[in-house]
């Protein structure tokens, strides 16, 4: 069996380089990610916990791992990044229930 | 749980601590050499400012034994200070200018003389530091005035609380250390230590619980004051942000965890020029348990003596050989200048 994966975890920190095909939009890309970041209304540990809850949420492994370390380095515990996971899942849960109204809706137009 | 020296690890001989750091070496993986990062910023030699603070290590023996400690101390530890020694620091001191005396150790308070070398440098008109574990405070009746002595000598208390989590403190500092902690802490504030206007300062020093480095300062700050006065009703003054240097049982942990190449990438990653030119050992003297002079209390551990011909020993002080030293530097000198920089003040850049 080979050891191949489509996720490296070495390639994190390659996340940078997507710049050398496209600079300018790249720039742009980085530039925005850092100042959405920065301690202003909501503060670093809460926008790195917030990050932390997205990327369980669209399952991005290299996120997971980014923002593990990054909510430990800003002070979360281990209590806050689990509550943190269990709002991202009880948003995607709940996003999939609400749709059922519309199941609903449906198959009382179609029944008698 | 044992001291590295008790267990006979290897990790206890500093030569081989040195000999993981090297750059050269042959396993995992290599860095660059800290002394070449500090050329490129143009800071070797690296020079003494003014000498403002004698840190004094008065011994090994403490009553914890905590899993990122670079002195390795613990109760098992019985290399501690003399009367002596502390007459020759005291002697020292009354030749010089140097306002700041940090006392550290191990548990300071375990020395015997302890009480009597405050009064003497106190007597001096010195400003006293005293980096307090804050679970001697309540460890056995003798210690429980502690806080009163304190405030008859204005002492400065600097007390390490990793988290106000009491799982991560634990994790770092032993099994009951948070709540034994808080206990301190209640009395500390009820003499006054860290109450707004009482001019009694109590500060608290977070470093991380693991193979990361520690945020802002002043985030982390206002979140421990936050959580420390709503679930425990504690007060205190600043919180000093201090990364874990790669030194003792932090590289022991770091390397049986696996997070040793990580951390070290980390270090390097974040070296910042602007930290590295403020790091303490510039305006700093640290004296040994046993009297013998280095420029920093990692050096101390890692028997890297102050690189002058003579005067290493504090019977010796001389000021002017000292200011003209250069300062011994190694691997482990990535902690102090990684991101916002690392003292025993805190962030430094």
């Amino acid at each position: 069996m080979s050891d191949a994966s489509y996720y490296n975890p070495a390639d994190l920190a390659k996340f940078g380089k997507i710049s050398e095909w496209q600079p300018e939009m790249g720039r742009k890309f980085f530039d925005y990610y850092g100042e959405v970041f920065k301690e202003g209304a909501l503060s670093e540990r809460e926008k790195a916990l917030i990050a932390l809850a997205v990327a369980h949420v669209v399952q991005c492994p290299y996120c997971i791992d980014a923002y593990t370390a990054d909510s430990l380095q800003k002070g979360a515990d281990e209590a806050q990044m689990m509550e943190a996971v269990h709002v991202g899942a009880a948003i995607k849960g709940g996003a999939t229930l609400v749709h059922a109204t519309m199941m609903m809706n449906k198959a009382k137009e179609l029944s008698m | 749980m044992k001291s590295l020296h008790a267990q006979h690890h290897a990790l206890a001989d500093s030569t081989y601590q040195l000999d993981v750091l090297n750059p050269a070496q042959t396993v995992g993986a290599r860095f660059p050499a800290f002394a070449a990062k500090l050329r490129e910023t143009g800071l070797l030699p690296l020079r003494p400012t003014e000498m403002k603070v004698m840190q004094i290590n008065v011994g090994k023996m403490c009553n914890q034994v905590c899993k990122h400690c670079h002195v390795d101390a613990g109760p098992d530890r019985t290399e501690i200070m003399t009367r002596e020694t502390m007459q020759q620091c005291l002697d020292a001191l009354a030749q010089t200018d140097i306002q700041v005396v940090d006392l550290t150790g191990g548990a300071p308070e375990m020395n015997p003389d302890f009480r009597w070398f405050v009064e003497g440098i106190s007597a001096l008109g010195r400003q006293v530091i005293v980096r307090c574990n804050l679970t001697i405070i309540v460890a056995n009746k003798k210690y429980n005035d502690l806080p009163e002595f304190f405030v008859k000598h204005g002492v400065q208390v600097v007390s390490s609380l990793p988290h106000f989590a009491a799982g991560r403190t634990d994790a770092q500092r032993g099994e009951g250390v948070f709540d034994r902690s808080m206990r301190a802490l209640h009395m500390l504030n009820a003499v006054g230590y860290g109450i707004e206007g009482s001019g009694l300062m109590l500060d608290l020093v977070y470093n991380p619980s693991g193979a990361f480095l520690p945020g802002n300062q002043v985030s982390l700050e206002r979140e421990f004051k936050q959580r420390l006065t709503r679930d425990h009703g504690v007060s205190f003054n600043n919180l000093l942000a201090i990364t874990n240097l790669p030194v003792s049982r932090f590289l022991d942990y770091l390397i049986e965890s696996g997070n040793y190449d990580g951390y070290m990438d980390k270090l390097v990653q974040a070296y910042n020029p602007v930290a590295a030119a403020n790091v303490m050992c510039r305006s700093t003297i640290s004296v040994g348990w046993d009297g013998l002079l280095y420029d920093c209390d990692f050096n101390q551990m890692l028997d890297l003596p102050v690189a002058t011909a003579s005067a290493r020993h504090i019977r010796d002080f001389d000021l002017d050989a000292l200011q003209n030293r250069n300062i011994v530097v190694n691997q482990h000198c990535y902690g102090c200048t990684a991101g916002a920089g690392s003292s025993c003040g805190g962030a430094t850049a």
